[in-house]
């Protein structure tokens, strides 16, 4: 997902006789599902295990910008253009909200993108895979976002107040990603030889690394059963993973693709598809800087930080002028 | 020219004007200097995309060649562009694409209010559109001229050495704006007017005119457009004749 | 383009310091509602920027909006409740509620 591997801090999850008081209190809100707001007390492995999470999320908000941004300038229609640019734009704006949730934890945007960009935070591994064809912004549509989808709409109900409301905004916005993807394929299965060819030739290099979006087996998670118990996290990965590929593996056969797993297939004992083994190497691989494309996404985001650093200098320059000629009023409002 | 030729002309030049300005604002994404501003500028870019479009669709009914406005913007050689030489000017840093912004946004927001009286609709149903738009791009580039202009030393330095590169693409504005049929439509002493105000709040001197650039409306391009279009246009030309 | 090599990630704190913009709270009240809603957060460097910048990121600029920016540092909150009202709904002075007193029949509208 597009936080993964999302560090607790705690080791063992402790039994309830083995927390303190404060601590059952606040165990004891969120078994009832009553939100947990920035002023109220928390224990503070909730509070860095979410500023890690919501980073990471936000991260990767922002980092998949690239990857799609890549094809603006060479979308084949007027239509898909506008689309495509609306869609990165909606991620910088995802983004945009989840930094805002948090730094309600005490923690600044600037902090934030400083760690992302000295390697500090992670985001989601997904984003180190290039976009080569019209057909990779598809497939990130489809899976990236469809995988995305499945964390995002029970994150609505999570402990944390702002992340719940953050995550109930990005949904609203999210229902025209995942279908923008699709559509899109469904244009390239209905066309020429060549198109085809594209979308094979795409899922093949996407399907394996969008399952690896959902993190490490439950076996090695160690941290997803605090995250659980902490309502940030509401399910195991390979949940996740199993139900993404149910969900996705008729959706391929309705493009008439072949999805490049020859294990894949239905387990009617199960009432699940089973599927084939993942190459964890390439995936931590991915997580420790080798995929495709890390230097090229971190050296971009860095960039564009520092070439835009006189602007913002610039702009509180003037901020200052403004307000050193009349004073500044307290809020500003608009009819 | 019959009517009909010179207003489907006049209305590619504002179809290519904003597809390509449109365009060079979409290379921006993932690169811009704050959050706030990527999601500001992708709108400004979305609807100068949008507004092609509506020219573009009128350019080619007028034409009656059958072309859609995916024809026009994918499969015509830079000759056949008819978009103004300062769309098509390379982006440079913020400072750079913002006076750009503004110096067009003056003028388009002159002309569409201008247009929203033209005897036809199409074109005042178009311009009443975007007349709202192109209010809130002026805004917003008037907003960062100022901010820039008066900011820092070194803000100051960047904004005044594009607005002197810039300024000869300037008097191109007002051949394309001239050139609208069935109306009189003279807007350089407003504009000079309206951009004289934001450069003094800008402490930024106007340039002198010099030599006014010329030839964009009438297909004679500079090197980059050919660039641009070769990179939009890949898709279509790679594959021909197939549905996206 | 040739550019000067930029520095090594992370090394930028100073840079940072002088180019951080403040935070502010954005609260929206749309075209039907009855009161500002608070929606998140932006940055910016002063209230016409922020106002610009709520417009375009929690409005997409529709129309008809009212909307307040207020600088986070300039907003007092209140200290979360204490411990021991939390699970109890108690409200010692039910006689505010109106289910507290039966109304007659023949008085409709009360």
């Amino acid at each position: 997902m597009y936080a993964q591997m999302v560090k607790t801090g705690v080791d063992r999850v402790a039994e309830r006789e083995q927390l303190s008081p404060q601590e059952q209190e606040f165990q004891a809100r969120i078994d009832a599902d009553v939100r947990i707001e920035p002023r109220d007390w928390m224990p503070d492995a909730y509070r860095k295990t979410l500023i890690r999470q919501i980073s990471q999320h936000a991260h990767s908000e922002i980092v998949g910008m690239l990857p799609e941004g890549n094809w603006i300038t060479r979308a084949p229609t007027l239509e898909r253009k506008m689309i495509l640019l609306a869609k990165v734009q909606d991620e910088g704006g995802h983004g945009l909200y989840l930094y805002s949730a948090a730094e309600t934890l005490g923690i600044g945007r600037d902090e934030m993108i400083d760690q992302l960009h000295s390697g500090r935070a992670k985001y989601s591994s997904i984003f180190n895979y290039p976009t080569l064809s019209w057909a990779d912004i598809g497939m990130v549509g489809w899976l990236v976002d469809g995988a995305a989808i499945m964390n995002q709409v029970p994150l609505q109900r999570c402990s944390y107040g702002p992340y719940a409301r953050a995550m109930v905004r990005i949904c609203k916005e999210e229902s025209f990603h995942q279908r923008q993807g699709y559509d899109l394929l469904i244009a390239l299965s209905k066309g020429t030889d060549a198109q085809r060819e594209m979308l094979q030739e795409a899922v093949n290099r996407w399907w394996w690394p969008a399952l690896m979006m959902f993190g490490p087996p439950d076996a090695d998670s160690v941290h997803s059963e605090q995250s659980m118990r902490w309502n940030i996290k509401q399910m195991t990965n390979d949940e996740g993973r199993q139900r993404f590929i149910d969900q996705t593996v008729p959706q391929a056969e309705y493009l008439g693709i072949q999805l490049p797993d020859p294990d894949l297939a239905w387990n009617a004992e199960r009432g699940h598809y089973d599927y084939g083994a993942i190459d964890w190497d390439e995936f931590y691989a991915v997580l420790r800087g080798h995929g495709p494309c890390n230097r090229e996404r971190l050296s971009a985001r860095f960039d564009a930080h520092t070439q835009g650093a006189w602007v913002r200098e610039a702009a509180l320059a003037h901020a200052a002028k403004a307000a050193a000629r009349e004073p500044a009023a307290g809020v500003q409002a608009s009819a | 020219m019959s009517e009909s030729a010179a207003l489907a002309e006049f209305a590619l030049r504002m179809g290519d004007s904003a597809l390509i300005l449109g365009h060079r604002l979409s290379e921006w994404t993932g690169h811009a200097p704050v959050l706030e501003e990527e999601l500001a500028s992708a709108n400004v870019a979305l609807d100068l995309l949008g507004q092609a479009q509506l020219w573009l669709s009128l350019a080619g009914e007028l034409e009656g060649r059958g072309r859609s406005a995916d024809d026009l913007a994918y499969l015509r050689e830079p000759s056949a562009y008819r978009n103004l030489l300062l769309a098509e000017q390379l982006n440079g840093d913020f400072g750079h694409t913002l006076v750009r912004q503004f110096l067009f946004d003056a003028w388009n927001h002159l002309l569409l209010d201008a247009l929203c009286a033209h005897p036809h609709a199409r074109v005042a149903e178009i311009a009443e559109k975007a007349s709202k738009e192109v209010r809130y791009h002026l805004e917003r580039s008037s907003d960062w001229v100022v901010r820039l202009g008066d900011g820092t030393d070194e803000s100051h330095r960047r904004v005044g050495a594009a607005l002197e590169i810039l300024w000869p693409y300037t008097g191109e504005l007002f051949v394309l704006s001239a050139s609208c049929p069935a109306a009189t439509i003279v807007i350089d002493a407003r504009w000079r007017e309206l951009v004289d105000m934001v450069l003094q709040r800008a402490t930024l001197d106007m340039p002198n005119d010099e030599w006014a650039q010329s030839g964009g409306i009438d297909g004679r391009h500079t090197e980059h457009l050919g660039k641009l279009l070769a990179e939009m246009q890949s898709l279509q030309r790679a594959y021909p004749g197939a549905s996206w | 383009m040739t550019t000067n090599k930029s520095p090594e990630p992370g090394t930028n704190a100073d840079a940072d310091a002088r180019s951080q913009w403040p935070l502010w709270e954005v609260f929206i009240r749309s075209q039907h509602g009855l009161s500002h809603r608070h929606v998140g957060s932006l940055h910016a460097p002063d209230a016409q920027l922020a106002m610009l910048n709520a417009r375009d990121v929690y409005t997409r600029r529709n129309e008809g909006l009212s909307i307040w920016v207020v600088r986070a540092a300039d907003i007092v909150a209140s200290a979360p409740a204490d411990k021991g009202p939390m699970f109890d709904p108690a409200n010692t002075k039910v006689y505010r509620h109106p289910s507290f007193y039966e109304m007659p029949e023949e008085a409709s509208g009360l």
